[in-house]
């Protein structure tokens, strides 16, 4: 991985502008809002003149060279007074964006510096307002400021005004949570001063792109209620008035309706593809460019000697020379790099190594499930007599069957894996209701079967329930049930007790235990807790960077008799009874560094 | 749906009020004890229709105070200038405002109840009488306009989002991403004003103006929901993204079942909440976008009629009117979370 932490952040910055700026959707937006500010400082004096005076001779006109878009009902210049009109539109739309933001934020704050009750009271009432569309309180604020521009722009403003505080509410409130904020109050700073130094520096970037957003349709709102007649009044013209004037005419001359109807358009596209373009550049919204990718690196043409045995067919797994690469900021990356290994019947088999080491996508790759745009290559992936390595798509699903039912599943983190929408039932009964050919009752008693057998008090009851009426150590179970619907050769537990607290985690181990040895099932183990895969494992795979560095029996293993380095490391770095607690934790990268030199 | 949670049995109607008695003990269920002795359907309904009684009271409140705080006596802004003071004295005698103001914000509810909204400064006409005259028009191209946002936007953005999700179809997702974009930023003004351009100006397909049968109807309907139903189809392909991303999908590839069944039966029920959540949002703004559908179409709705309230200051209209689009918008949140809560167990117990 590369470290990006000698750059100083500013630095990084205005990189990640000019980079922005360098998309389509970036440049359009600069240069666009360039035009856009230029078009409100300059054309009121070089055309406002011409612009608004009438011409008794040229009243109604169609297109003509001297008047490319025609004239209006007082003989003045459609284009020109669309042009002229720039000012007003983009002045009245800030302004409110203005009063809007501002209020809003000191609104939204209010909560994280007031006492505690009132600070309820607020959020309370703001969130009532968010749901009032903007129409309904300019109405409601129009009776207060009257018709006309001030009016308009107050009340738009102040629409503005719930959106921006609850945004603010819940950035704040995330923020006060932390532990720099907890820290400051410990040390007794004031709350004006955590406000100012810590909180609002954190939630501007995400107010400055949603202020961009609001500049938009703060726009476009004021063009409406000018469009309406209850914004900007004659003989003052915005886009909003031009546009219902010439909607009257739209027979006639339509250019005098479309033009400013084209200009209030662009214009808000313009200001939130500017948002959109500062987000990205802030990192408030994340971006995959994949436009540019570099050619997918070619495998190694030589596979290491010993490796290059062809699979046996009384193994359960095999796989030989297995890549995975994937398409990351412009190019490619490959987490695994030439992976080769056999499981045998009922073999337990553990993968450690440290995250990012490519263990998992070994696993998903194993289980045909790295999907689009990822990409896997290898000479073989030979599950249970088929060979997948090479297959399309397409082609894995006429053998569904085979690995729903063969190959079980069981993922890394229980609360996440399980369906929130389903019920627990249908979700483990699924795999025999597919494949098994059971119909929908028997899947059903069958899965209340297998939760009874993974060690789930009352499944039937718990059947009808949903994950999250579950524990985490229950829903791992619930987990590994579902892998027990069919007759399972290989299971396939990734990281399977990593969120689970170190009691369940005997459990699960258990339960898995048992299961492995009534199926006669093999078992592909992952984790980073050597301890257990030892314990649980006759074989342990070492993977390091995307490769296979040690295979080696877990006897061997805890014996000491390691060959590489980063296994021997590994080793090392785990704290023991005999441990020297004087000294600062040992870690693989000590180790790392002292074998080298 | 009843009883999913708790296994207590059937709730009679005033299962509410026992509930504050003993809890019964639940041996099958002990995760749902505390739930036990009361359906959770009847408990989420009364904090739900609690909420909307509170909120209903903040809102006309608000709005009694939005007259009642302004500069200027009302009697005389409802007599215009020319009235003398004897007519003023018997307008406010009339009006009630000799009496103390807490008499007043109760006989202002007393008055509701009867369906008593005031008179229009301007026509004279009871408030009442226009908005039930005017709001059938309003109502029917609102209505239309929100049936064809979910049935186009929602497949649209999941077919976009299995389609485009993981960077597949590049082009396609450009297009999407543009013409949805452009639409959803064009104000529906704008769109109105295009749609006649291009509908009857320069192919006189669809009547522009007036209420005149079914053809009439196409123009405002489709200004007032294309950039509502751009917008959904962009946030529902967003949260197809999200969901097409989560664990549990993967849970599900990981049974190899047919795409087609991973969509609607794994995916889709995860896409309902967010979904429904931001229509309730545009449903709210189609109240504003109708305005200006019904003055560029000449629509006979509540469109001329709220413009009209502004303009001339008729504050006994815009009050009327505050409440009832207030009222509505209520109720629209309270059937989409309704909505929810028939789809999505948690929001049932762990949500207000």
């Amino acid at each position: 991985m590369t470290t990006l932490t000698t750059v100083a952040p500013a630095t990084r910055r205005i990189r990640s502008f000019v980079h922005q700026m360098r998309t389509p959707t970036g440049a359009i937006a600069v240069i666009g809002t360039v035009l856009l500010v230029g078009l409100a400082i300059f054309a009121p004096a070089l055309w406002g003149a011409e612009a608004t005076e009438v011409n008794v001779d040229l009243i109604a006109q169609g297109p003509s060279p001297e008047h490319l878009l025609g004239t209006d009902s007082a003989g003045r210049d459609i284009l020109l007074r669309t042009l002229v009109a720039a000012r007003t539109s983009l002045m009245y739309g800030m302004l409110a964006t203005l009063i809007g933001v501002s209020l809003g934020v000191i609104v939204g704050c209010l909560p994280s510096i007031l006492p505690p009750w009132i600070g309820r009271l607020v959020t309370a009432v703001v969130n009532m307002l968010v749901a009032f569309p903007a129409l309904l309180l300019v109405l409601f604020l129009a009776v207060f400021f009257g018709q006309g521009a001030t009016g308009a722009v107050f009340a738009l403003g102040l629409a503005i005004v719930p959106d921006i505080a609850r945004l603010c509410q819940t950035m704040t409130a995330s923020v006060v949570g932390r532990d720099f904020v907890s820290a400051a109050k410990v040390l007794g700073v004031p709350r004006t001063a955590i406000l100012f130094r810590h909180i609002i520096p954190s939630v501007t970037d995400v107010i400055v792109v949603n202020a961009t957003m609001a500049a938009a349709s703060s726009l476009t709102a004021m063009a409406g209620l000018s469009f309406l007649g209850i914004g900007l009044q004659a003989p003052a013209y915005d886009w909003g008035r031009l546009l219902s004037e010439g909607l009257a005419r739209m027979y006639v001359s339509p250019a005098a309706a479309l033009t400013p109807a084209i200009a209030v358009t662009l214009a808000g596209i313009v200001l939130t593809m500017l948002g959109d373009t500062i987000g990205r550049a802030l990192g408030v919204t994340p971006v995959i460019s994949m436009r540019k990718l570099a050619g997918l690196p070619s495998r190694s043409a030589k596979p290491e000697p010993d490796r290059a045995v062809a699979p046996q067919p009384e193994n359960v797994l095999s796989v030989r020379d297995l890549h995975v690469s994937f398409p990351a900021l412009g190019k490619w990356v490959t987490p695994v790099r030439g992976v080769s290994f056999d499981i045998a019947r009922g073999e337990r088999v553990g993968i450690v190594g440290e995250s990012g080491s490519g263990k998992s996508l070994t696993a998903l790759a194993v289980a045909q499930l790295i999907e689009y745009p990822g990409r896997v290559e290898a000479d073989a992936i030979a599950f249970d007599g088929v060979d997948y390595a090479g297959m399309s798509e397409r082609e894995v699903t006429t053998h569904a069957a085979d690995l729903g039912l063969k190959m079980s599943m069981v993922f890394q983190d229980p609360m996440s894996s399980l369906n929130p929408s389903l019920r627990v039932g249908p979700q483990v009964a699924e795999t025999a209701f597919l494949h098994g050919g059971a119909i929908r009752t028997q899947a059903s008693d069958q899965a209340t079967d297998r939760l009874a057998e993974v060690g789930i008090q009352n499944p039937k009851m718990r059947a009808r329930q949903y994950p999250f009426q579950f524990s985490g150590g229950m829903r791992q179970r619930a987990m590994i049930a579902m892998g027990l619907m069919g007759t399972p050769k290989l299971i396939i537990a990734d990281e399977p007790t990593t969120a689970l607290d170190a009691t369940v985690q005997r459990t699960v181990m258990q339960v898995l235990d048992r299961v492995a040895v009534e199926h006669g099932s093999a078992v592909m183990f992952i984790s980073h807790d050597i301890a257990l895969v030892t314990g649980f494992c006759e074989r342990v795979l070492v993977m390091y960077h995307g490769e296979i560095v040690e295979d080696i029996s877990s006897a061997d293993l805890v014996a000491g008799s390691a060959v590489h380095p980063y296994t021997k490391a590994l080793m090392a770095s785990i704290p023991t009874l005999t441990t020297d607690r004087s000294r600062p934790m040992a870690t693989v990268a000590d180790f790392m560094k002292e074998d080298k030199s | 749906m009843k009883n999913m949670i708790s296994s207590a049995p059937p709730d009679s109607p005033d299962a509410v009020a026992v509930s504050e008695g003993p809890l019964q003990v639940d041996v099958v269920a002990p995760p749902a004890k505390k739930a036990a002795s009361t359906n959770p359907w009847v408990s989420y309904l009364t904090r739900r229709l609690i909420r909307l009684v509170i909120s209903v009271v903040v809102l006309v409140t608000a709005a009694y105070l939005m007259v009642r705080l302004l500069p200027g006596d009302p009697a005389r802004l409802s007599l215009g200038p020319e009235a003398t003071d004897e007519q003023i004295a018997v307008r406010r005698s009339e009006l009630g405002l000799d009496t103390s103001v807490f008499t007043q914000y109760f006989h202002f509810w007393e008055n509701l109840f009867h369906g008593d909204l005031g008179k229009s400064y301007s026509t004279r006409l009871p408030v009442f009488d226009v908005i039930t005259q005017r709001m059938p028009a309003t109502l029917e191209i609102s209505v239309l306009s929100i049936i064809v946002i979910l049935l186009v936007g929602i497949p649209l953005g999941m077919a976009m989002g299995e389609a485009t999700r993981g960077g597949r179809n590049r082009w396609l997702d450009a297009m999407f991403s543009s013409v949805t974009g452009l639409l959803t930023v064009a104000p529906v003004f704008v769109v109105a004003a295009i749609s006649i351009y291009m509908f009857a100006i320069t192919s006189p397909v669809f009547p522009v103006a007036g209420r005149s049968g079914p053809s009439s109807y196409v123009l405002p309907v489709l200004a007032l929901s294309l950039s509502s139903t751009c917008a959904l189809a962009r946030i529902v392909r967003a949260e197809t993204f999200n969901v097409l991303e989560a664990d549990y999908v993967r849970t599900g590839r990981a049974k190899r079942m047919q795409k087609s069944r991973l969509f609607f039966r794994h995916v889709l029920p995860n896409l309902v909440t967010p979904t429904l959540t931001f229509a309730g949002l545009l449903f709210g703004g189609l109240i504003a976008g109708s305005v200006f559908v019904e003055t560029v179409f000449a629509w006979p709705g509540m469109g001329p009629v709220v413009v009209g309230s502004i303009t001339n200051r008729d504050y006994p209209l815009v009050q009327g009117i505050v409440m009832v689009y207030g009222v509505l918008i209520l109720l629209i949140n309270l059937v989409v979370d309704l909505l929810i809560a028939a789809v999505d167990p948690r929001s049932r117990i762990t949500k207000l």
